[in-house]
């Protein structure tokens, strides 16, 4: 007779666990990374005790007392430590969104040279790609600024371009919009031209799925866009007065002036970041394969409507998520401002107020708290839009 | 019985082939590729007469002070003026061997590595990585015999591929870990993971080398003070390690399933299945990667300037506002531009193959 089979004896230790392994690990690496915080946290505190600094926010409420090159809000040297911040962060912003925008044309039009069968032109495409992404962005600032920029003529000798711009060493001189009395009937029409084109689009798109016609939607919302304003400019006086700079003495008046720092690391970022969008708009288009192109050609579409509805949807999807992350270099090498002296966040918060308040820990937490903000939330935003097109497998 | 006879092959038409037929496929095809050409040519003609010009025809190639120099063409005389700086700092004059030493081992050390035919070459290679930084910190600093050069004289080129390979090294080992950790199945691990390498990424490096040189000294008891390189030399690596983790996190994913399966059917034990199984096999893959992530990490060397270390670009930044040589920023920086990006370019396409060869074996 045979015995009766019995489960096998269980003979490991606790040791062999797995998982009394997985919890001893954790709560090894809890109190190791508590530890060394606490570790960290003991020794500012006896250090800010021993050099007298006080901490925490209050500074922000003191008075700054020093000037700002440039601010896109009402500044004076009285103003508090918090306003000085918010200066900061709008210059940091203003280049970053300035800079996203020119890059993303430049590296559209590059990128698209790049696969153009034009020998030359994507020959010189590879070259600007090629030449500017391999020098640090740092030295192209520099370049622009100090080579360039201090290198330019006083305001007497200015570089002209027309009668309304001018380059010269104090910076980039603008002529600047200001509302006349048609402004708001232009602002009015303009908004309803913006309310038709949605509305038109709307019933197009009903009407074409109802019935299959199509509508020329681009053709009648451009036609709305410019000949309402238009119309209204007619009816109600023009819109604006353009504030022309003009020499007086020694330096310009009226206009708007944009400081060599700004066109400095406008200018290089767009240049740099361009060069990278430019990589990932050629492997976007390349990824999407050949036979969809075929596919669309055998379907008797047009080169344009192949380009518009079958090849750029799919190239976007490889496109968007790599350029998401190069959109957030740039909000990132913004902050390298700080080396030329434009009052970005890093400049005037980790530089200019540490220094006079000497809280090292709550200027450099706040001013990476702010990047670290920024950056979150675009790459929750970008989750959100990779899972809204990814492609539904079967 | 007469017999027929081939008449030759008509030659091809001479607008399909040869120069002309290249210049007409690919140049003048339709109306606007010919329009798209004259710009070129006409954007080539606006830029390289005058930039060769200036930099070559022009350019004042001797001397020995600003005077030699025209105002019309580059003056390379700066160049040559400053370039024992730009490439040593402040290194003693008559210790500069030690550095040529260093580089030089460093490249003769590391053949043996990218010879394919040499046997046992990872284990050459391993032995490499251990024994050399300890030769070339001997070298570069000092003692045992030799002067000690503080840290304060290091410049020029030499700080900066310190800075740059200092930080690859010690950011790959930290990093590999990060990622590990990250797709660990323990909570805890996996959310310190992820918060460290979430953090690292979303702020700027200068903001980090700030942090560096005005919390560092905080952070640590009073009797401890850091060297200033070594400061930023820390910035750098916990920097990296972020982004170095990500890539390996890239490699480790694109292994399957099965590998870890199969490891793990064969008794072997998490460690050993990472360490003999998946990281040799995710490290291939993401050689080319870690290339770029190095690449980014090179030219981000020349941020150190905000902390006031002399590496190569500081150290021509400062040459160009000197007053002995005011007026030749553009000679300085491109010079500047010109050394980033011989290092750069060659090392990515030096990633490019390695791609290619690395490729051949996943091809389905």
């Amino acid at each position: 007779m045979q015995k009766p089979v019995t489960g096998p004896s269980v003979r490991g230790s606790m040791l062999t666990d797995p998982k009394i392994r997985a919890w001893a690990f954790q709560i090894l690496a809890v109190a190791t990374v508590v530890a060394v915080g606490w570790y960290l946290f003991h020794n500012t505190q006896s250090n800010l005790a021993q050099r007298g600094i006080t901490s925490g926010f209050a500074f922000l409420n003191n008075p700054a007392g020093f000037g700002i090159l440039q601010s896109l809000i009402d500044y004076t040297e009285g103003d508090t430590y918090g306003r000085v911040f918010l200066v900061g962060l709008l210059n940091t912003l203003l280049v970053s969104v300035l800079g996203i925008i020119i890059a993303t044309i430049i590296g559209f039009v590059v990128g698209v040279s790049r696969l153009s069968p034009n020998w030359l032109i994507s020959r010189l495409a590879a070259l600007y790609i090629e030449i500017f992404r391999n020098i640090p962005p740092l030295l192209q600032i520099f370049f622009w600024y100090f080579a360039v920029l201090r290198a330019m003529p006083p305001p007497r000798d200015s570089h002209a371009l027309g009668e309304a711009l001018f380059l010269n060493i104090r910076g980039l001189y603008l002529p600047a919009p200001a509302a006349a009395d048609g402004f708001w009937a232009f602002l009015v029409a303009l908004a309803i031209a913006v309310a038709g084109c949605v509305a038109v689009a709307r019933w197009a798109r009903q009407r074409r799925e109802a019935t299959g016609q199509r509508f020329p939607v681009l053709i009648t919302c451009l036609a709305l866009l410019v000949a309402l304003p238009v119309l209204a400019a007619l009816v109600a006086g023009s819109p604006f007065t353009w504030s022309v700079p003009t020499l007086t003495g020694f330096n310009f008046r009226g206009g708007w002036v944009v400081i060599p720092e700004l066109v400095a690391i406008t200018l290089a970022l767009s240049i740099y970041t361009a060069a990278f969008i430019a990589e990932i708009v050629r492997s976007g288009i390349q990824a999407v394969s050949h036979g969809q192109t075929e596919a669309a050609r055998s379907l008797g579409l047009r080169p344009g409507p192949i380009l518009r509805l079958v090849i750029i949807p799919q190239a976007m999807r490889v496109i968007i998520p790599p350029l998401t992350s190069q959109y957030l270099n740039l909000v990132k090498n913004s902050s390298l401002a700080a080396a030329i002296g434009y009052p970005d966040l890093v400049a005037l918060f980790a530089g200019t107020v540490l220094n006079q308040t000497g809280q090292a820990i709550e200027t450099i937490a706040i001013t990476m708290s702010v990047y670290l903000a920024i950056s979150l939330s675009i790459s929750l935003l970008m989750n959100w839009y990779n899972k809204r097109i990814a492609l539904v497998e079967r | 019985m007469s017999t027929h006879v081939f008449k030759p092959d008509l030659p091809p038409p001479t607008l399909s082939v040869g120069v002309l037929g290249w210049l007409r496929a690919n140049l003048f095809s339709n109306g606007f590729n010919t329009a798209l050409t004259v710009l070129a040519v006409y954007l080539i003609w606006l830029m390289v007469p005058p930039v060769i010009q200036w930099a070559v025809l022009d350019a004042n190639w001797s001397g020995t002070t600003r005077e030699d120099c025209t105002a019309d063409g580059a003056c390379w005389v700066f160049i040559q003026n400053r370039l024992q700086q730009f490439m040593y700092g402040f290194y003693p004059l008559s210790q500069r061997w030690r550095v040529d030493l260093t580089v030089l081992a460093a490249v003769l050390g590391a053949v043996p590595i990218f010879v394919r035919a040499m046997p046992r070459r990872w284990i050459y290679a391993i032995g490499y990585l251990l024994v050399y930084p300890w030769l070339a910190f001997w070298l570069l600093h000092g003692g045992l015999g030799l002067q000690i050069v503080e840290t304060s004289q290091w410049g020029g080129l030499m700080l900066t591929l310190v800075i740059a390979v200092v930080g690859i090294a010690g950011a790959m080992p930290l990093g590999i870990l990060l990622a590990l950790g990250r797709r660990s199945h323990m909570p805890a691990i996996r959310v310190i993971c992820v918060t460290f390498i979430e953090f690292w990424r979303g702020v700027p490096l200068i903001t980090v080398l700030f942090m560096s040189s005005v919390m560092l000294p905080l952070f640590l008891p009073e009797q401890i003070s850091i060297d200033k390189l070594l400061r930023a030399l820390i910035a750098v690596t916990l920097f990296e390690a972020a982004y170095i983790a990500e890539v390996v996190r890239g490699g480790l994913q694109a292994i399957p399933k099965g590998q870890y399966e199969a490891a793990g059917a064969l008794g072997l034990g998490y460690w050993r299945m990472m360490g003999l199984v998946i990281l040799p096999q995710a490290l291939k893959l993401v050689i080319p990667g870690i290339v770029n992530t190095f690449i980014a990490l090179f030219k981000d060397t020349s941020l150190v300037i905000i902390i006031g270390l002399f590496d190569l670009f500081n150290s021509i930044h400062q040459a160009t506002v000197d007053p002995a040589w005011l007026g030749f920023a553009t000679e300085g920086y491109v010079f500047a531009a010109a050394v980033y990006w011989i290092f750069c370019f060659g090392m990515s396409r030096y990633s490019m193959r390695l791609e290619r060869r690395l490729h051949t074996g996943h091809k389905r």
